[in-house]
């Protein structure tokens, strides 16, 4: 049987992280009572009129530069038609034609066989970024056959970014989305919650064969975590390849992921291909950005997005953060990975190497072997941790001048870990570990072992 | 040129107006012949013009929240309502065919 090549491609929509929506000043909340953050250009009602909001514009450019665009000085919007009772317009303002930034990339890295130690770094081409409104959302009444409709997320804005497919299975795909994640968090263009519906992902998965061309492709949806995400792609690609083995053949269509049953499933409601009579939005001209080159002299800076201006206050992505770490700390790779892994952890760490004389390389095991597996074995973040990061110092002080053992050490954590309030030394106390130091009292001990062991102590010396 | 059955079809899925009758099908043809009279203007090497606007400058607002809270104006608007949501039938109805669709609105 010849081999199987897999591609996946991405499209990802991230809310923007803003006060206010993309075209109107109506709040952006995730939970408020129905139709309360609603204005009434969001409910489509006539005579109102989209107005762009800046923030969303610098979210966006902030963005592509971060995924290495070309951010296009002149973009344009265009509204995209299909009915659905949550788009009371009919329509949705995006940018179809010319988007606000383009041809960016990725990086991001995978296990080499599940094992962190050795670890890949892929690309994945980013096609491009553009703005865009969300829609309200639907509450399906199957019973009363009706759907209940909330307008409250109607013109959130939304960055729709396009990966191309440029990977190969569903672990690919999520570790990708994850380094996405965390640059959208750092740059704090969006939070990117998958459970809060910020971030949410379909993928395009088709196999062919090496060297024929690419298979038909179908898009699968409903994807809510980072885990289902990997599950979803694996069982579409393996779904197209028996379908295609046993001399089937792949439909173009939407399918949806059934997290319970771990399969894809086509999804109802679809008429056929549907053609969205895409056509420019006449009540928004050009959007026109600027570098300190192109800046008119006289123009009023409010009304400016200076892409120069933005990239000089990028703070630091997540792979020089890691770089840093490794370079500062001496600890590996896949420890800074970790690290940022875990919201938080990255400055737990740092903050127990402030307060003790340990050096980083030994500090590391302690916070990703002990601390992080009782963090997930009880299901806590590091923010709900019953260890501080000072009271951890206090600890690995004790060890570090050899006050006590180190498997004293790990007996003590495990007490601290009930969150009793007792200070490491408290415990020690408590529990008599402190390692001995005193030579003449250290042979008065190995003196009366040998001694209550006369037959055993026999045996050795006839050896 | 004539409007062929299919292309009828489609236009009505998208943009749910009814043509039935064959004076709506005259006006269609009617209508694209007016506008196939652009097509006498000669437009080589002429950048489109997608906007009257393309000069504009496109205003940039505050971030700020200045509108919302009128759930009970908005309301207002709603045929049917249950604990201030929209009341909508389940999914997209499906235009039927062009031959079904006598029986189908004699139904509704």
């Amino acid at each position: 049987l010849a081999p199987w090549v897999p591609v996946v491609g991405l499209e990802i929509h991230a809310q923007i992280s803003s006060n206010s929506k993309l075209f109107s000043g109506s709040e952006v909340q995730f939970a408020a009572p129905p139709n309360s953050l609603v204005s009434f250009f969001d409910a489509s009602l006539p005579g109102t009129l989209p107005v762009l909001n800046r923030r969303c514009v610098e979210a966006a450019v902030m963005t592509g530069l971060a995924l290495n665009c070309s951010i296009n000085k002149k973009s344009l919007f265009d509204r995209k038609h299909y009915f659905y009772a949550d788009l009371p317009a009919g329509y949705q303002i995006t940018q179809q034609r010319v988007p606000i930034a383009v041809n960016g990339s990725l990086l991001y890295s995978v296990c080499i066989d599940n094992k962190m130690s050795q670890m890949v770094t892929k690309t994945v081409r980013i096609k491009q970024i553009q703005l865009e409104q969300d829609s309200g959302k639907s509450l399906h009444d199957d019973t009363r056959s009706q759907t209940l409709v909330d307008l409250n997320r109607a013109g959130v804005g939304l960055m729709e970014v396009v990966m191309e497919p440029d990977m190969c299975c569903g672990e690919e795909a999520a570790a990708a989305v994850r380094e996405l994640q965390l640059i959208l968090q750092t740059l704090g263009s969006s939070q990117a919650v998958m459970a809060e519906g910020q971030l949410r992902v379909d993928a395009n998965v088709s196999v062919h064969h090496p060297g024929e061309p690419y298979g038909v492709r179908t898009e699968v949806k409903n994807i809510n975590s980072l885990r289902f995400l990997a599950k979803a792609v694996d069982y579409e690609i393996q779904r197209q390849i028996e379908e295609l083995e046993s001399g089937g053949t792949i439909l173009n269509e939407t399918r949806a992921f059934d997290s319970k049953l771990g399969c894809t499933v086509p999804m109802r409601d679809k008429e056929g291909k549907q053609d969205y009579r895409f056509m420019p939005e006449p009540n928004l001209p050009p959007l026109i950005l600027y570098d300190t080159k192109s800046l008119p002299a006289n123009m009023n800076h409010q009304q400016v997005v200076n892409i120069d201006w933005i990239h000089e206050r990028l703070p630091d992505l997540p792979s020089v953060k890691r770089a840093k770490l490794v370079e500062q700390y001496g600890i590996l790779p896949e420890h800074s990975f970790t690290l940022l892994n875990e919201d938080g952890l990255t400055e737990f760490f740092e903050n127990v190497v402030n307060q003790t004389q340990m050096k980083p390389k030994k500090v590391i095991g302690w916070i990703l072997k002990d601390l992080l597996s009782y963090l997930k074995q009880h299901s806590l973040t590091v923010k709900e941790s019953p260890v501080s990061s000072f009271v951890l110092a206090d600890l690995l002080n004790l060890l570090e001048k050899k006050e006590i053992s180190s498997t004293a050490a790990k007996q003590v954590f495990a007490e601290l870990w009930k969150g009793e309030g007792k200070t490491p030394l408290d415990i020690v106390k408590e529990k008599k570990l402190e390692l001995i130091q005193d030579q003449k009292e250290l042979e008065e001990i190995c003196q009366a072992v040998i001694h209550g062991h006369e037959n055993e102590v026999i045996m050795v010396v006839l050896r | 040129q004539t409007v062929t059955v299919e292309v009828l079809d489609h236009l009505e899925h998208l943009a749910l107006v009814d043509f039935r009758d064959s004076e709506g099908i005259e006006r269609l043809q009617k209508a694209i012949q007016f506008a196939d009279q652009l097509h006498e203007v000669n437009t080589d090497g002429i950048e489109p013009m997608d906007s009257v606007l393309e000069d504009r400058c496109l205003y940039l607002r505050d971030d700020d929240v200045t509108e919302g809270n009128c759930t009970k104006e908005l309301m207002k608007n709603a045929r049917e309502k249950v604990e201030e949501y929209f009341v909508a039938p389940p999914g997209n109805i499906p235009l039927p065919k062009l031959e079904e669709q006598d029986t189908f609105l004699q139904g509704s």
